[in-house]
């Protein structure tokens, strides 16, 4: 093995640049609310402003949802829910889907750019992975309309009333669609906000759903900030809370509706440990290693931030893996070879550069690749530290960013005591040739997802949620259904 | 001269034994009439402490075991109590309860216990799935115990509200620590002489007696704690432990409208809300797209 890069991209390899083209897209200059099948201005007037985080240049003014705005909203739903929503027969409620689902997949080159633009995300990413996914809940909740009580069998469901969801920025269409797509299969209505840093590809979606012809109210969607979310969750009108976000701001939701009776799914942070044994097959586990940290530049819960090198194996995958890390192209989200884009925004920026100051105090030994990166914007390069302990703060909290804190193991015992030593309990990744060890490992391990030899794989299909302070209740599948009804 | 009658002290019960309260306090109970039936512990914070640490012990083990073992060992429950049945009524007769009550008490517990027996080796099947995800991947989601439940019994019932609450948080594999009836709390302590004898390893459940106005604040705050289930209905105690739970996101789950007499009171529910959903992906060797067919 060399010491310097084996793949060498800068002479040989040269990439031309693959730029996606943006003359298709037309962001407008002001977004208004979408409120009972309408966009509205805001009550108050109050306009804020998303910018691209690749080149910090203004992409549109969101309007601002204040109290009288969620009010509105929230009285909507209600309205829609009562007069309509819940009245109508359940295979109609699931063609309405159908048709949003489809129309996603027909706008989806636009909402792919726009998410790149809007999130800083790669468009390889928005392209195959969060549009396509969107579409899928769509799709799979649909079906789920008019077949509910084969889920719950010997049980009635029935549907809770207007649902109050808040998404993040890092998946900002596919957090809506998680959200929104079971809400409505299972004969809710609801009122969603969006991230104030990613708001565009919802607002894109509202008029997706005006287009589909979902009758008045059933979704409305508020765009905001911190202030906008908790009149959100303050709103008696609300039958249930569904957030995905920080442990820290799901920790105050539940605060606020604690005694009210209103019910709650919280998806929240995490810390995954990605275990990689002697035994597994290397090459392929490196580039686990690589997908289940850079993908989306860490801005992921479920992110395999927390690597577990069997000792004897440890200099080897080290070696392969910062090899690797210098083939990673960093830069312009919207060029189609892009592996890893710009940071979500400043604040995010900002955040991952105080724990890179507090990991090189920790004594942990720093690497990142010789790449360069965009002057304009906000950039993180491919981080490594190496000799990490349980102990280090890099360890133990949530970066959301592309750093990966490498330890090493011995035994099994050991690594099992070591992986779950943390608060989080969101997900996990084991590699290894043997079956049996798998098994093993994913029974033993304290995570809602464990990818066996894969990481960082979602599907409609396939329930995704918390153990510990990672949240609870679990998002897709058949098991999602049951946040949204009264079992 | 008249037989002296040997009056029985009511002790708690933790990891598999049977210590004073730490407090050294205790409360009387009396009847309806204001006879003293009997001196209670006062548990303390640092009994509920110890009962954690206990509960997080025997987790390890009684998670592990296999789920026809577990559902032996809730049989066995069923089985010493229904040997012991005239105890617990004259227990709640005692306790002010008529005879009639009593008995269908008794053996409406003894059928929950058998109930949820039943359900060991099952849940698994009905909440389990296999997902099929669009890619090359073997995917399916099981259920897990959560760990540590910490339980606050109903106050109207001495033996059924218990064992309600109990059978469904160690039927799915979780430990628990139980407070019993402040007002009804003689079968509880009863109740642990029978899981002594059940092969219910020491540490599984642990009942403590007192008021839940001194320790709900402590169920729900403390941070080995998984899970908080609230049989009452008194709404103060209910935010405050909803407040409280989430320094470590605990569950929380308030049954504050069952009637524990009631058949539907029972179910497979009660299991699924102390148990979490784990998702495996593994990746598949695509036969399949080679078109070979059978």
């Amino acid at each position: 093995m060399s010491k310097k890069p084996v793949l060498d991209f800068t002479s040989t390899w040269a990439y031309e640049p693959a730029p996606e083209s943006t003359d298709h897209i037309n962001i407008k200059k002001q977004y208004q609310l979408f409120i009972n099948g309408k966009f509205v201005n805001p009550v108050k007037g109050k306009y804020f402003t998303t910018i691209n985080p690749a080149t910090e240049e203004k992409l549109a003014d969101v309007a601002e949802a204040t109290d009288e705005d969620v009010d509105k909203a929230v009285k909507a739903a209600r309205v829609a829910y009562e007069k309509v929503w819940s009245k109508m027969p359940s295979k109609e409620r699931g063609k309405y889907i159908y048709r949003i689902a489809r129309l996603i997949q027909e706008r989806a080159r636009e909402l792919a750019v726009v998410e790149t633009l809007d999130s800083g995300k790669t468009i390889r990413e928005s392209r195959d992975i969060d549009i396509p996914l969107a579409a899928n809940h769509f799709f799979y909740y649909a079906g789920w309309a008019d077949k509910l009580e084969y889920a719950f069998p010997g049980k009635n469901p029935k549907s809770i009333g207007v649902a109050g969801q808040i998404i993040p920025w890092n998946f900002p269409l596919l957090m809506a669609a998680w959200k929104i797509a079971p809400a409505l299969a299972t004969g809710n209505t609801l009122v969603l906000k969006p991230a104030e840093t990613t708001p565009l590809t919802a607002l894109i979606l509202a008029e997706i759903i005006q287009e589909s012809g979902l009758p008045d109210g059933v979704v409305n969607i508020i765009t905001g900030a911190g202030k906008t979310g908790a009149a959100l969750v303050n709103h008696p009108g609300i039958n249930k809370i569904a957030f995905t976000g920080s442990t820290n701001v799901g920790k105050s939701i539940q605060k606020a509706i604690a005694g009210t009776g209103k019910r709650s799914t919280m998806e929240l942070g995490g810390k995954a440990a990605n275990i990689i044994f002697e035994d597994a097959p290397i090459d392929q586990a490196v580039e686990g290693i690589i997908n289940g940290i850079f993908f989306n530049q860490g801005h992921v819960c479920c992110a395999g931030s927390r690597l577990f090198v069997q000792e004897n194996v440890a200099e080897k995958v080290i070696l392969k893996l910062k090899d690797r890390m210098n083939t990673l192209i960093v830069g312009d989200p919207l060029d189609k070879n892009t592996d890893i884009g710009a940071i979500n925004s400043k604040e995010q920026l900002n955040t991952i550069n105080k724990y890179l100051k507090i990991g090189k105090d920790e004594g942990a030994e720093f690497y990142q690749p010789s790449c360069s990166v965009p002057k304009k914007g906000f950039w993180c390069k491919p981080t490594l530290f190496l000799n990490a302990s349980q102990s280090h703060r890099i360890v133990q909290e949530e970066i959301f960013g592309p750093v990966l804190a490498v330890q090493t193991f011995r035994t099994i015992e050991e690594v099992i005591e070591k992986a779950n030593n943390t608060p989080y309990g969101l997900s996990a990744g084991v590699w290894t040739d043997k079956g049996s060890k798998v098994f093993n490992l994913t029974s033993k391990l304290r995570a809602g997802v464990v990818w066996a030899n894969t990481y960082n794989k979602f599907d409609p299909v396939s329930p995704f949620g918390g153990y510990k302070e990672s949240g609870f209740g679990r998002e897709g599948g058949l098991h999602g259904l049951a946040a949204y009804l009264e079992v | 001269m008249k037989r002296l009658e040997i009056l029985k002290t009511y002790k708690i019960y933790i990891g598999g034994k049977f210590p004073r309260t730490e407090s050294g306090r205790f409360y009387p109970l009396e009847n309806k009439q204001g006879k003293h039936l009997a001196n209670i512990c006062l548990s303390s914070r640092k009994d509920f402490r110890n009962a954690v640490v206990e509960a997080r012990k025997a987790f390890g083990d009684w998670s592990n075991r296999s789920a026809f073992n577990r559902s032996q060992i809730l049989y066995r429950i069923a089985e010493m109590l229904e040997g012991r049945k005239a105890q617990f009524i004259s227990e709640i007769v005692f306790q002010g309860g008529t005879n009639k009550a009593a008995e269908v008490e008794v053996d409406l517990a003894i059928d929950r216990l058998v109930y949820y027996a039943g359900w060991c080796d099952k849940f698994t099947q009905i909440y389990s799935s296999v997902n099929p995800v669009a890619s090359s991947h073997f995917n399916f989601s099981v259920p897990e115990p959560t760990g540590v439940v910490a339980i606050i019994a109903s106050e109207k019932t001495s033996l059924l509200g218990l064992v309600s609450v109990v059978a469904p948080a160690i039927a799915g594999g979780n430990t628990c620590i139980v407070l019993a009836s402040e007002n009804k709390p003689l079968c509880a302590v009863s109740f642990a002489e029978v899981l002594v004898t059940s092969d219910v390893p020491g540490g599984v459940i642990n009942i403590l007696t007192g008021k839940s106005k001194e320790l709900h604040t402590h169920f729900a705050s403390h941070m080995d704690v998984n899970a908080v289930v609230y049989a009452r209905d008194n709404k103060e105690e209910i935010k405050v432990i909803q407040q409280t739970a989430v320094n470590n996101m605990k569950r929380v789950f308030v049954y504050d409208t069952i009637d524990w007499n009631k058949q539907e009171s029972q179910g497979p529910e009660l299991i699924l809300d102390t148990l979490e959903i784990k998702t495996t992906w593994h990746p598949v060797e695509n036969i399949g797209s080679s078109k070979a067919g059978y």
